[in-house]
């Protein structure tokens, strides 16, 4: 039980997936101009993070492994990615048109978020067992959902906050994004 | 067969991620069934909210076409049969502020009207019945017309047509069951008139 604390908590804040290890910071940037659009990116790449992870672990140990094709270990994880991110897609399309219209061509581009194929491969890289793998899925998208919404809700106010002409938009943004990365160095060591 | 796939690396690869298509194709096959869209769902949600009297005061053909441009970025505050109800319902619906009703496009009426032709002073032109946008005029050339009072959505569109302007807009009568006491007006109002209440004055404000 314990392990599978370490794991969550590990993938959540000390090897946090934007902020420390730089992956998929191309949704962190485009998709935290608004707190709302945050939380439905991030509720999308959750799931498709945490599916991803497992149904990758299953294709690798049942079907790559046995048969010696390790080396078609990215082509065939980013064919499970993309089958995900397609099903999620229609899913959100049916439920939420208006999610779906705001999340817009972020929506399609998980497929090429590299957190989730990282995910994929880091799991591959260390062995571990079915649960520790979709425990890490589950901790990876945890943690960058965290950081995404939290990071949306600064922009929020400081998209109001008075900045020197040169820093604002996009450069205030990368600036707070340096300190949050900064900040979530203090977890280190942590497990 | 079997002894074959392990054998060779090439055909294990090649069914490997054949094999793997075929099942993903299938799951992704299902889901498009499982999660058809019956045209563009948020054109319909808005649709169902815009008042139906396809009156095209909004500059479109009819309430659909709106709903359409709506979804694609139009304003929300081109519909005067609708009125602010309709702005802030759509408002919601979108979770964009709600603007006050666009003057250009007319304005909100505060009674429904339904339109009355003077039949005696009709010369049967049909150019009513052409204006018409829900078919609610029935008549023939040179042949007295009339509206069929039910379906009219009082949209005025055939008043102006008119060329002897026999055409009237009539306040619908409340029935009996229907009948509510009208509600108060704002306290901005009564306050002016001198008739409220001292302690229910606005904030702000002091005895006249």
């Amino acid at each position: 039980m314990q392990e599978f604390a370490v794991i969550l908590l590990s993938a959540t804040l000390v090897n946090n997936f934007v902020l420390v290890q730089f992956l998929g910071l191309c949704p962190f940037m485009g998709v935290s101009n608004k707190l709302e659009t945050a939380i439905g990116m991030a509720s999308a790449t959750t799931f498709v993070l945490t599916l991803a992870a497992v149904s990758s672990y299953m294709v690798n140990t049942w079907i790559l492994l046995p048969l010696g094709l390790e080396y078609l270990r990215t082509i065939a994880f980013i064919l499970v990615i993309a089958v995900v991110v397609q099903f999620t897609k229609m899913f959100i399309e049916k439920t939420s048109p208006l999610l779906h219209r705001v999340l817009g061509v972020f929506l399609p581009l998980i497929t090429t978020n590299c957190a989730v194929l990282g995910v994929a491969l880091q799991n591959t890289a260390k062995v571990r067992s079915f649960m520790e793998a979709s425990l890490y899925g589950l901790g990876a998208a945890l943690g960058f959902s965290l950081v995404l919404i939290l990071f949306s809700a600064m922009r929020e106010r400081l998209a109001v906050a008075d900045v020197p002409a040169p820093f604002r938009g996009a450069a205030i943004a990368m600036i707070t994004a340096g300190l949050m990365s900064l900040a979530f160095m203090g977890f280190g060591g942590l497990v | 067969m079997l002894e074959l796939i392990s054998q060779s690396p090439i055909v294990a690869a090649l069914v490997a991620l054949g094999g793997m298509a075929l099942v993903f194709g299938a799951a992704l096959g299902f889901a498009a069934v499982k999660f058809k869209l019956e045209g563009d769902p948020l054109v319909a949600q808005i649709d169902a909210l815009l008042p139906q009297t396809q009156c095209g005061q909004c500059g479109y053909p009819g309430c659909r076409p709106y709903a359409q441009a709506i979804s694609e970025g139009d304003a929300i505050n081109k519909c005067p049969p609708g009125g602010q109800a309709t702005i802030n319902a759509l408002a919601n619906l979108l979770a964009v502020p709600a603007p006050a009703l666009d003057a250009e496009h007319g304005v909100e009426k505060t009674v429904k009207t339904v339109a009355y032709i003077r039949e005696d002073e009709c010369i049967g032109c049909t150019k009513c019945i052409q204006a018409c946008p829900v078919d609610a005029i029935l008549g023939a050339a040179k042949l007295m017309h009339t509206v069929i009072a039910d379906e009219c959505t009082g949209c005025d569109l055939c008043v102006e047509p008119c060329p002897v302007d026999c055409i009237d807009m009539l306040p619908v009568p409340t029935p009996l069951a229907d009948w509510r006491w009208p509600a108060p007006p704002p306290p901005q109002q009564l306050w002016q008139s001198g008739s409220l209440i001292a302690t229910d004055r606005p904030l702000g404000t002091t005895s006249p």
